[in-house]
């Protein structure tokens, strides 16, 4: 798929010969059709029960979330290094409305909004998981512009250990509020523990929480952890309308606005850009795409677990934006969807049969975070600009080089 | 922050003088909040005394001490090359993994007498800075230089890349676990007492490596040629270049140093701790990266500053709140000191955030 688009790309990429802006504008459109004939084809083509559809589900996911960050990050230029907070948000959103976690509510007859089938009858709180989307997209925004406020005054790599705290707290508070009760809470606490009951905890830590409700939509029967075909469309329709949020904002008056404050804040800012409102919106919207992957992934994973909201995977979804091209939509689907078929396909299993087919008596898994790290920093080194950099920082790159003539770093005094 | 002082300026006598006050003395409040806390409710608790918070300062400070030599490395780098050194924290790992092996090498165990301990430390140390210097130093010239024109969080990526391949070394190395080796300095012996305060064998060897080590360091920033010259390159890269400095070499020497102290640091946490394992150069990376960007990133003291604040932060949330939400504390106070000093405490406005 990524093939088709990858020579008129790549010819914007070395903008030596051609210029960059040589690409028609048909031809992105074009590419879009295809793009998605090509993903929805896919499930009839390789075994839909198999282990392959399900990392290709992930990588979607994935994708989803890269786009966000890629807002973040890539349109913005505010470097985010607690996106896992958005994650975990969103996770917890789904875990929370959409499982049998608050057992206790209402007598543990349970809360059930839109839902029909057996989900109905079971104790928790269980919303459709449309309405679980909502709110998660609520809830990451509104985290989203939290996280966004203290940063508004920092700029460069302060922004990053801020939003970098940001994430590592969240990710503490899902360890550790399995000992925290609700009815406990100062303040709140009484109307909450009334509610929730007595010992219900905040979350579920470690152990996960699990099961969670699988995706119905209304109208179809519940998706099954059997049949992957109906995840797997789901999560390109999400893929789908993310993509269509990002190209309609990057050409829209806000997404100008973030390209102007990622390239000089202080022209920006005197040419009547609002900053603050401006960065708040970065953060918000990114945010929200995490939530609705994280929502998405709690019910996919069927369990919502405080493992799972690690450093590490903002630094993932950091590698797929910036592997991808920074800023560049098409690169940072190219990107997430190479980093998680590495991650979750490449190394556990295709790698893992090389040193026994050799006849070696060794197990690769112990090597496998290694063989990543391997591949980010060849990766890197091969294409330091990412797979497929963005029009306006290919240009950025090439026509610097021409002015001045020889850039300080790449002198050899 | 902004947000909240806006409406305050509004009345505009008053509010200003808020405004004046939170901005001069709110970092120094906020800083101060856990320490009278605990210090009222001691001197009105059961202890009557403020015995605790002073063990709790000395603990802090000698674990800040490791940090702050982790966060130099971090510092050093960054003033430099603009670049978050995630690969750093496993620098220091490894360091402590040499310095484990070497013990064992040179035969170093527990019941080594004093005087050929000694001779023992003081040749380790200086292996494990080297070890931790050439590594930083080799990881630059691998995975950074090539990337020097690159857009600027291209480097960021090799740097997660090296610390993933160097995390895998340790593994391979000592395996998943935590690993319990010889307690040489018996380090959790009571050295001295005053008034109830105790001073442990580790406090005073984390203090002994640390403070010599930063004073040579900062007569050798502030003093010698190549110090000069690595400050000129911070300052301004290319009218450095221009003056005839190398810049290359710089850079380089700028990863050696940093890698040396990160090994001594290494080394001093192996002593101190007693346990190792290939995970804690992840958490000592963060913690030092945080006491950097709390001091103001670029500036050696605020590394220094930052790294003991922040050991002692960890060390009273450690004992009276709970070790497990102990970086969800120091998180939160980074947060509240970026939010009153954007800069850092020490923070220079540094080439980009100018």
């Amino acid at each position: 798929m990524t093939e088709t688009a990858t020579p008129p790309e790549k010819a914007a990429g070395h903008a030596g010969e051609k210029k960059p802006g040589a690409v028609p504008p048909w031809a992105e459109k074009a590419f879009i059709p295809v793009f998605f004939i090509a993903f929805a084809a896919l499930p009839f083509v390789v075994d839909s029960s198999g282990g392959l559809i399900f990392d290709m589900t992930l990588a979607l996911a994935y994708v989803v979330m890269a786009l966000g960050l890629n807002i973040i990050v890539g349109f913005a230029g505010l470097l985010d290094l607690g996106y896992v907070a958005f994650f975990a948000i969103g996770a917890y959103t789904m875990g929370w409305l959409g499982s049998g976690f608050f057992s206790a509510v209402r007598n543990e007859e349970g809360l059930h909004v839109g839902v029909s089938g057996g989900v109905a009858n079971l104790p928790g709180i269980h919303f459709n998981f449309l309405l679980v989307l909502v709110v998660a997209i609520i809830f990451t925004t509104i985290a989203g512009m939290l996280i966004g406020l203290p940063t508004l005054r920092l700029r460069g790599d302060y922004i990053a250990i801020v939003t970098l705290a940001f994430g590592e707290i969240i990710g503490r508070v899902a360890v550790n509020a399995d000992e925290i009760r609700f009815s406990s809470l100062p303040i709140v606490g009484g109307p909450l523990g009334d509610f929730f009951g007595e010992e219900q905890v905040v979350t579920a830590g470690r152990q996960g929480i699990t099961p969670v409700d699988k995706i119905a939509f209304p109208g179809l029967d519940p998706f099954t952890s059997l049949e992957l075909k109906p995840w797997y469309w789901t999560a390109l329709g999400l893929v789908a309308v993310v993509l269509f949020v990002n190209f309609r904002l990057r050409d829209s008056r806000l997404g100008r606005a973030w390209i102007a404050l990622r390239e000089d804040e202080v022209a920006a800012v005197s040419m009547g850009v609002p900053a603050v409102k401006t960065k708040l919106l970065a953060y918000g919207t990114g945010a929200a795409f995490g939530g609705v992957s994280g929502a998405y992934l709690g019910s996919f994973l069927n369990t919502v677990n405080a493992d799972q909201f690690q450093f590490y995977f903002s630094i993932l979804i950091l590698g797929m934006v910036i592997l991808g091209g920074l800023g560049s939509i098409w690169g940072v689907v190219l990107g997430a969807i190479t980093l998680s078929f590495i991650n979750f396909w490449l190394i556990p299993d295709v790698l893992n049969d090389v040193p026994g087919k050799l006849g070696l008596e060794f197990d690769m898994t112990q090597i496998s975070f290694g063989i990543y790290g391997f591949l980010l920093v060849i990766m890197m080194i091969l294409r330091p600009q990412g797979l497929l950099p963005e029009r306006r920082r290919a240009e950025e790159m090439t026509h610097g080089e021409e002015v001045s003539d020889e850039t300080l770093y790449t002198a050899r005094a | 922050m902004e947000a909240a002082s806006v409406p305050a300026a509004r009345p505009a006598a008053r509010g200003q003088a808020v405004r004046d006050f939170i901005s001069k003395y709110g970092l120094i409040l906020v800083l101060l909040i856990l320490p009278v806390y605990y210090a009222i409710s001691d001197l009105t608790g059961d202890e009557g005394d403020l015995s605790r918070l002073g063990n709790n300062l000395v603990d802090g400070l000698s674990n800040g001490a490791i940090w702050a030599l982790v966060a130099i490395g971090y510092t050093l780098v960054y003033g430099i090359v603009e670049l978050i050194n995630f690969a750093h924290g496993e620098v220091f790992m490894i360091g402590s993994f040499v310095a484990a092996g070497f013990f064992g090498t040179i035969g170093l165990a527990e019941d080594t007498g004093t005087a050929l301990l000694v001779v023992g430390l003081l040749v380790t140390l200086p292996v494990c800075m080297l070890a931790s210097g050439l590594l930083n130093t080799m990881i630059e010239r691998v995975g950074y230089r090539p990337l020097r024109s690159a857009p600027k969080l291209a480097p960021l990526i090799t740097a997660v890349g090296f610390s993933f391949i160097l995390q895998n070394v340790g593994l391979l190395w000592l395996g998943g676990s935590q690993e319990g080796i010889a307690d040489l300095i018996n380090s959790q012996h009571g050295l001295i007492t005053i008034a109830g305060v105790e001073v442990t064998n580790g406090d005073v060897l984390a203090l002994c490596v640390t403070i010599p080590l930063l004073l040579a360091m900062t007569a050798f920033i502030g003093g010698s040629r190549l110090g000069k010259a690595m400050r000129a390159t911070a300052q301004d890269p290319e009218a450095a270049r221009l003056m005839g400095i190398n810049v290359d070499t710089t850079i380089s020497l700028t990863f050696l140093l940093g890698g040396m102290l990160a090994g001594a640091a290494g080394i001093i946490y192996a002593l101190y701790q007693t346990t190792i394992w290939y995970f804690q150069g992840f958490t000592a990376g963060l913690i030092a990266f945080t006491a950097a960007v709390m001091g103001g990133i670029g500036n050696i003291r605020g590394a220094v500053l930052g790294g003991l604040i922040i050991g002692f932060i960890q060390q009273l949330s450690d004992n009276r709140i709970g070790s497990e939400w102990t970086p969800a504390i120091v998180f939160m106070y980074l947060i509240l000191i970026m939010t009153f000093k954007p800069s850092g405490l020490l923070g220079e406005e540094t080439r980009e955030a100018g």
